[in-house]
Order: structure tokens, then C-alpha cells, then sequence
């Protein structure tokens, strides 16, 4: 099993640390992980986003340009990646704030109300999860138990109470994922 | 009359001076009234004087003292032009218990080197900087030095150092005198018997201050002469000194104990 | 083994410097590097090793200072990119000049001048032919993935101090950043200060009682002695470039098309030759891990084995082709290809590279 994504949006809305969670539960399942960042002078409310690989084998290339799934958080990040996911593969957006919806017809589109969810949730920073548990509800590639597992490594000890608010965060984004084209 | 030869002559008993054996016997490449060989042998006297021969590690500059290696026997690094200040910090922070010392001159120190003397000044390096300041780059044969006086002739400033238009002389001495790293700063000479005797007692506080672990910089400027890059006889070289050097650059302590001297 | 961790090139660099017995890091802030001093303050070596960490005024200095760290035998090491590695070509040649041990890490950035702060690999000829003046070589390594970024650590010390040279860890960018799984060393005890005097006599450290000081210079006014230094110089490297060559091949056992690729270019070709092979192309990787020295002789040995082609790529405009040609010697093709100042080529645009510059019509 080889899963390449891309993880895109607003810097500011947990991309990368979605990305890091997404690559520390790899590990916790013995897969090679990779995680590539967009790196530079857009810091928040710039754009930002990365590459994370998790496979069975040893990883080639952690720079892509097509991948298997591209999750997309803003028109920018539609704009530019759309297009690079492989025909099959699987884009999962955030509506909100996208005024150019996805037009391919060759692959499998899903959408989750992250934005608006986190804000019922009552806290904005929950937003990532949401969107985690939305794409593993679509790509089940990495166990609950292990994206836990995942998120006491890459987060200091200090906000290990705020885990049980990440996993509500991903259940009700399991639950509140939306199919919009399944090929 | 008897004949006395120079084997009567050379015995214990009879001597009065003698070098200290950390002046290699290597002849000096110094021109004869130059006050590099006298800084040289202070400098070893003390470090012999304090018994720390074998816990002393040297870095030598570019410019006329570049052989400095070749004549004082202890340990010792040659190091790029002005970046000695940046050799000594990192030896002495990783053998905090050696003595370590540069010995620099003013295109080195205050030229090339300002940014290395000013931050290892600045951090407060637990080091000794001995300085000397002759007004003139002597090794590439007498240009014009940031401490060359206004005024004064070199080989890139014929008609005299025009402030207007090559800047004023640099006095770095009193700028690092200024920094809260710096523990000991006083400018010193050695071209009288008196002056050679004030600037060795200079030199060995400033060696002290690092054994007793001083929390700060000793920076000792030496003025000197260049007699050969100021085209003068070494005494007249001396007597111009004292006529312009010293005025711009008066001789004494500037900063003793961590404390500016009123 | 050790725990698995998920962590940055730079980060994984900066750990395997503490646990390396390193003795003093000097550097300056640049990106795409930051993250080594930054991790080394956090991580305050200084209260569990003894290592010091040093933020210098700049790169010119923090090379000096290993100048002079390394001159008096302890492990020392600084870390930049480009543009600074560039501030610290004098430095380097005196290093070199002096037979100096120390480490040297360049987290490549797009060029030249300020450039960007991309990831690139444009840095190989001032790595591998000597940046600064005089004859002189680095030994260079190059990692291609955060567990290298730690491996080489050790490997390039141990380097260093047996041939009594600078040793270059050459990354970029990619590697830097990016973050991966990575098990360290166990840690390397420091020296104590007796070790180091009793191994590295040359070492200015305090002359020893009874014995001659030690000097060290890269300076000889006399040209005939300065002739004999150079021939030494060239006498040791020689010693290196038979004995210290390290590669990785990849499926060359029966290419006949072979990318030769280090760092992340190298872990994009892999990717390349995959697509190649799925193509029914015979593709082969060949990866230097030692940019100097350089795997000539693998590359003759390829070529008597019948390749018909080699495509170096690098992000660069063809720094490391140079080598492979006078490795191939004029025999079957040789071609560069690479993408400039930042932009990262994809496996894509490798594999095709191949098919139109190499195979051809």
C-alpha cells in the first residue's frame, strides 16, 4: 500500500500539523512516512501545504506531482491541485470560502463542512481533525487507535488534555463527510 | 696585561639579563626599532612569569606579526586576516582552564577584523587582546591603516590622510572600552625603559584578570612606531610618536576592573 | 533499536550532532537551516554533554571559530546555506591548509546571490572543486533522506579526524525540511580533554611539558616547502579517493540507462526509474553518497558493463554531469538534466528526460 497526498490550504488552518499526525500514525502502524512542506515566507494566512506519503515500502520520492488524494481548503489550493490528482484518485474539500468547485469527472469528490463544524464545536482549532476524520472515514489507511497513538508523539505533553477534543473532532468529521461524485 | 677573553666573561655569576625561553631562538624579522619584538617578549615573560607555559594557546594575525609563531614558544594558530578574535573565543570556550591570547595589528583589529573584535569584546571572551597600533599597514608596505592619523603620509594617502575623503583615524580602543564585555582596556607603549616597564605590568594584569576568570575582555593597545613604513630613523620615529601619536592616542588605562577610568 | 521519531532533516541533524560527542557548534541563523541552532538551544547541551553552542556575528566567524575549536582536536561543527557556506570559503581554505578536522553542513538554497530559499543542489562545484583558493579538496557527503541527515553525523566526524581534513555534509533544502521516521546512534561520548591530547598530538591545546609547541598554519613564505604541503595534500586525497568512495545502486545490475542523482534528486529518480521500468525501460540509479570522491570507478565499471547512457540530474544547470563525463570518457551518451533556482524537477519530468535526451530517435 502506497498513499500519496497532498494537504493544502491557508497557513494558520493546521495543514502541516494535519499532515504530522497523519505521518506519526503511520509510524505507529510500522508504514514509511514521509511528509514534504511547502516551505517559505507564507506563514499565516498565506498558502501552505503538504506532501505526506505513507507506504509499506521504503519511499522514492517525497516531492510529487500527481497524487492519490488531494485535500483542499481553499479556491487557491483548488486552482493549483485539482488537477494533479491521479485519475481514480479521491479530492476531498472544505466548501467554504471555494467559489470554483471541482469540474474533473474522473475522480472521486467529497466534501466536509470543517469550517462550520469547528465553529459549533465552539473552537476554531479543531477545524484540522475534522477535516482528518473526514478522509479517513473516505481512505480508512490509518486506524483511530493509531491516529491517538499519533497525536500523543506530536503533541507536547502539555496539550495531551486537548486529545479527547481532537477525537471528537475527527468522529464528527467521520460523520459529517458528504459524497459528491463517486466514480 | 692580561688577555680576558669572552669565555671569562660568560658565566652564572656574571649574568644580568637574559631572554625568556619562550622567545624562540629564531632571529626576529622585525625592522631594529620596531616595537613588535618588545610586545613579543613581554607577552612571553608574563605567560613564563605565571608559569603557564604549557596551558597557553596563541593566535597570530595577518600583517607584520603573521611569523608570530616562529617566535613565541608556546602553542599557537595562525589565523585568517582580523578573524583571530573568533579563533581565540571558540578555543577558549572549549578549554575554559588554558590561557588563551591573540596578538593583532590595527588593519587586522580594526580594519578587517572589527566584527570579530568588536562581538568577541562585546560576548565577553574570556581572552587577552594584545593590539598593536602603528598608524600603518607595515608588512604590504606602508599603506593606510583606520588608525593612520589625519594628515599623515602613506603609501595610499601621498598627500595625507584626508579625513573628508578617507574617513578619520578609528581610536577602537576607546569603542570597545565602551562595551559591557570588556573588563580591562589601556593603551600602553614600549619605546622608553619606563614605558616597557608600565606596559609590562599591562600586560600581566591582563593575564591575571583571565586566571583569576575576569567576567570580561583585556584588550592592551600598544602604540609603536613604524619607522621603516613611516620612512624616518627609528629615534625620529620615536619622537614623532610621542609629537602625534600619543596626543590622538594618549597613553594609560581607559577601563580598569570593569570600570571606566574618570 | 531505538525509538522510531518523526522529525526534520534539520531537527534529526541537530540530535545526531549532540549524540555524535560533538564539542562545539558555532553558527549563524539562515534558512532553510534555522532549525539546527535552534534545536541545539532548546535541546541545552551544554548542561548534559558539556557541548557548547555558540551564535556567532556571522558565518565568517562561526567558520573561524572551528578554526580554531578544531585546532586545538575537539569536535566542532557548523551548519548554513548557501550564501553562507559562500561567506565561509576563506575560512575552509585555511581549514584545509592547516589540516584541520572539522564539519561542515550546507542545507543547499536556490542561487546564485541571496537566490530563494528553495531547495537546490547548485553548490556542488563549490563543495566538491574547493570554493576558496588554493588546491584543496573537502571530503563531501550527501544524504538523501532525515535518517542520513543523522548517519552522516558520525560517518563525516570520523572522516574528518582520520584524514585530518574538513568534511562536508552537502543536504538542500528538501531534505532539510521534510520530515520522515529516523532511529539515532546510540550517543557518542565527548572526549575528555586527556583523550584529546593523547590522540590528536598535533593539536594546539597547551605545549606539552618537555616537548616542542605545536603550530598550526596554512602559511610557508618558502615556496619549495609550500610545494612538498602541496604534494602531501595531494598525496592524502589521492589515499582518499581509493579508499573512501561510498554509492548506492539501484537496479543497475541490468540497466542500460542509468540516472546518476544524490540528495532528494536522488530520491525523485527513484521514482523516475519505477515509472521507467513500468515503461519496460531498463533504468538503473546510480547514487553517490560521496560527492568527493567521486564514484569514477563504479561509472567505468557501468559502462564496461554495457550502459548505453547516463543522465545526471541535479537541481542545477549541470554541475555534477562534469564528472560523469570524464568518468564515461566520451564512451556512450552522457546528459544533464535539472530543474533551476528552487524549482524541484518531478519524477515525471525525469523519466522523460531520459527517453527524449538519452534513448532518443
Amino acid at each position: 500500500m502506497t498513499e500519496e497526498i497532498i494537504i493544502a490550504g491557508f497557513g494558520g488552518q493546521g495543514v502541516l500539523s494535519m499532515g504530522k499526525i497523519l505521518a506519526y500514525s503511520g509510524i505507529m502502524q510500522d508504514q514509511e512516512v514521509s511528509w514534504m512542506p511547502s516551505y517559505g515566507p507564507e506563514m499565516r494566512g498565506g498558502t501552505a501545504n503538504v506532501t505526506v506519503i505513507l507506504s509499506d515500502e521504503r519511499i522514492s520520492s517525497p516531492i510529487l506531482r500527481a497524487y492519490d488524494t488531494a485535500i483542499i481548503l481553499n479556491q487557491q489550493s483548488m486552482d493549483k491541485f485539482e488537477e494533479t490528482v491521479k485519475s481514480g484518485g479521491t479530492l476531498l474539500y472544505d466548501p467554504n470560502g471555494i467559489t470554483r468547485f471541482p469540474s474533473r469527472k474522473d475522480i472521486n469528490i467529497y466534501k466536509v463542512e470543517g469550517a462550520k463544524k469547528a465553529a459549533e464545536m465552539g473552537n476554531t482549532k479543531t477545524f484540522n481533525m475534522i477535516v482528518l476524520g473526514a478522509y479517513l472515514k473516505i481512505k480508512p489507511i490509518v486506524k483511530l487507535e493509531n491516529v491517538v497513538k499519533g497525536l500523543k508523539k506530536s503533541l507536547p505533553e502539555r496539550h495531551h488534555k486537548l486529545i479527547p477534543l481532537n477525537e471528537d473532532a475527527i468522529n464528527l468529521g467521520m460523520k459529517s463527510v458528504e459524497t459528491v461524485q463517486k466514480i | 696585561m692580561s688577555e680576558i677573553s669572552i669565555k671569562d666573561i660568560i658565566k652564572p655569576e656574571n649574568l644580568v639579563y637574559q631572554k625568556t625561553k619562550l622567545m624562540t631562538d629564531k632571529p626576529l624579522s622585525y625592522c631594529p626599532g620596531c616595537g613588535h619584538g618588545t610586545t613579543h617578549r613581554l607577552v612571553m615573560e608574563v605567560i613564563e612569569e605565571l608559569g603557564k607555559e604549557n596551558d597557553t594557546i596563541g593566535v597570530a594575525p595577518v600583517g607584520c606579526s603573521v611569523l608570530a609563531y616562529e617566535f613565541m614558544n608556546v602553542d599557537m594558530q595562525e589565523a585568517a586576516h582580523g578573524r583571530a578574535p573568533a579563533l581565540a573565543t571558540a578555543i577558549k570556550r572549549l578549554w575554559p582552564d588554558k590561557v588563551v591570547f591573540t596578538y593583532q595589528g590595527d588593519g587586522d583589529l580594526a580594519a578587517i577584523g572589527t566584527a570579530e573584535t568588536i562581538h568577541a569584546c562585546n560576548r565577553g571572551e574570556k581572552i587577552v587582546i594584545v593590539f598593536i597600533n602603528n598608524g600603518i599597514y607595515g608588512m604590504t608596505g606602508g599603506q593606510m591603516a583606520p588608525t593612520t592619523l589625519e594628515g599623515m603620509k602613506t603609501s595610499t594617502t601621498p598627500y595625507g590622510r584626508d579625513a573628508a575623503l578617507m574617513g578619520h583615524p578609528l581610536k577602537i580602543t576607546e569603542l570597545v572600552a565602551q562595551l559591557p564585555g570588556t573588563y580591562y582596556v589601556t593603551r600602553q607603549s614600549v619605546h622608553t625603559p619606563s614605558a616597557v616597564r608600565k606596559a609590562k605590568r599591562a600586560i600581566k594584569k591582563a593575564f591575571q584578570n583571565q586566571l583569576n576568570d575576569a567576567p570580561g575582555l583585556s584588550f592592551i593597545e600598544v602604540v609603536s612606531n613604524c619607522n621603516s613604513g613611516w620612512k624616518m630613523t627609528p629615534v625620529d620615529a620615536n619622537h614623532w610618536m610621542e609629537e602625534n601619536m600619543f596626543p590622538f592616542y594618549p597613553i594609560g588605562d581607559i577601563k580598569v576592573d570593569g570600570e571606566l577610568v574618570k | 533499536m531505538g525509538e522510531l521519531k518523526l522529525m526534520k532533516g534539520n531537527e534529526a541533524l541537530a540530535e545526531a550532532i549532540i549524540r555524535a560527542g560533538t564539542d562545539g557548534y558555532f553558527g549563524y541563523p539562515i534558512t532553510p537551516q534555522s532549525e539546527v541552532m535552534e534545536y541545539l538551544t532548546a535541546a541545552k547541551p551544554w548542561e548534559t554533554t558539556g557541548m557548547v553552542v555558540l551564535q556567532a556575528e556571522s558565518e565568517v566567524a562561526s567558520i573561524n571559530m572551528l578554526y580554531g575549536g578544531g585546532g586545538t582536536g575537539k569536535k566542532v561543527v557548523t551548519s548554513s546555506s548557501s550564501p553562507g557556506i559562500s561567506l565561509m570559503q576563506e575560512g575552509l581554505s585555511y581549514i584545509a591548509g592547516a589540516e584541520i578536522p572539522i564539519l561542515i553542513v550546507n542545507v543547499v538554497r536556490g542561487g546564485p546571490g541571496l537566490g530563494d530559499i528553495q531547495p537546490a543542489q547548485s553548490d556542488y562545484f563549490q563543495a566538491t572543486k574547493g570554493g576558496g583558493h588554493g588546491d584543496y579538496r573537502l571530503i563531501v557527503l550527501a544524504p538523501s533522506s532525515v535518517q542520513e541527515m543523522s548517519d552522516f553525523v558520525p560517518m563525516a566526524y570520523d572522516l574528518a579526524f582520520k584524514y585530518r581534513m574538513p568534511a562536508m555534509i552537502l543536504s538542500d533544502g528538501a531534505i532539510g525540511q521534510m520530515m520522515e521516521k529516523v532511529e539515532f546512534f546510540e550517543p557518542i561520548p565527548r572526549l575528555t580533554d586527556e583523550e584529546v591530547k593523547a590522540r590528536y598530538p598535533w593539536a594546539t591545546n597547551g605545549k606539552p611539558k618537555g616537548g616542542e609547541r605545536r603550530i598550526l598554519t596554512s602559511l610557508d613564505l618558502d615556496p619549495s616547502k609550500m610545494e612538498q604541503h602541496n604534494y602531501d595534500l595531494q598525496a592524502k586525497y589521492r589515499k582518499i579517493e581509493e579508499n573512501e568512495v561510498r554509492f548506492e545502486q539501484i537496479q543497475c545490475d541490468d540497466a542500460e540507462y542509468v540516472i546518476v542523482a544524490y540528495g532528494s534528486s536522488a530520491r525523485i529518480s527513484l521514482k523516475s526509474v519505477k515509472l521507467l521500468r513500468e515503461k519496460g525501460i531498463k533504468a538503473g540509479l546510480l547514487r553517490p553518497i560521496t560527492l568527493w570522491p567521486f564514484p569514477t570507478k563504479k561509472i567505468d565499471a557501468l559502462v564496461k558493463q554495457g550502459v548505453k547512457g547516463f543522465l545526471s540530474v541535479e537541481m542545477s544547470a549541470g554541475q555534477m554531469v562534469e564528472d560523469v563525463r570524464l568518468a564515461v570518457n566520451g564512451r556512450v551518451k552522457v546528459e544533464h538534466y535539472g530543474r533551476l533556482g528552487g524549482i524541484i524537477h518531478s519524477p515525471e519530468e525525469v523519466a522523460e528526460a531520459l527517453e527524449q535526451k538519452i534513448i532518443g530517435e
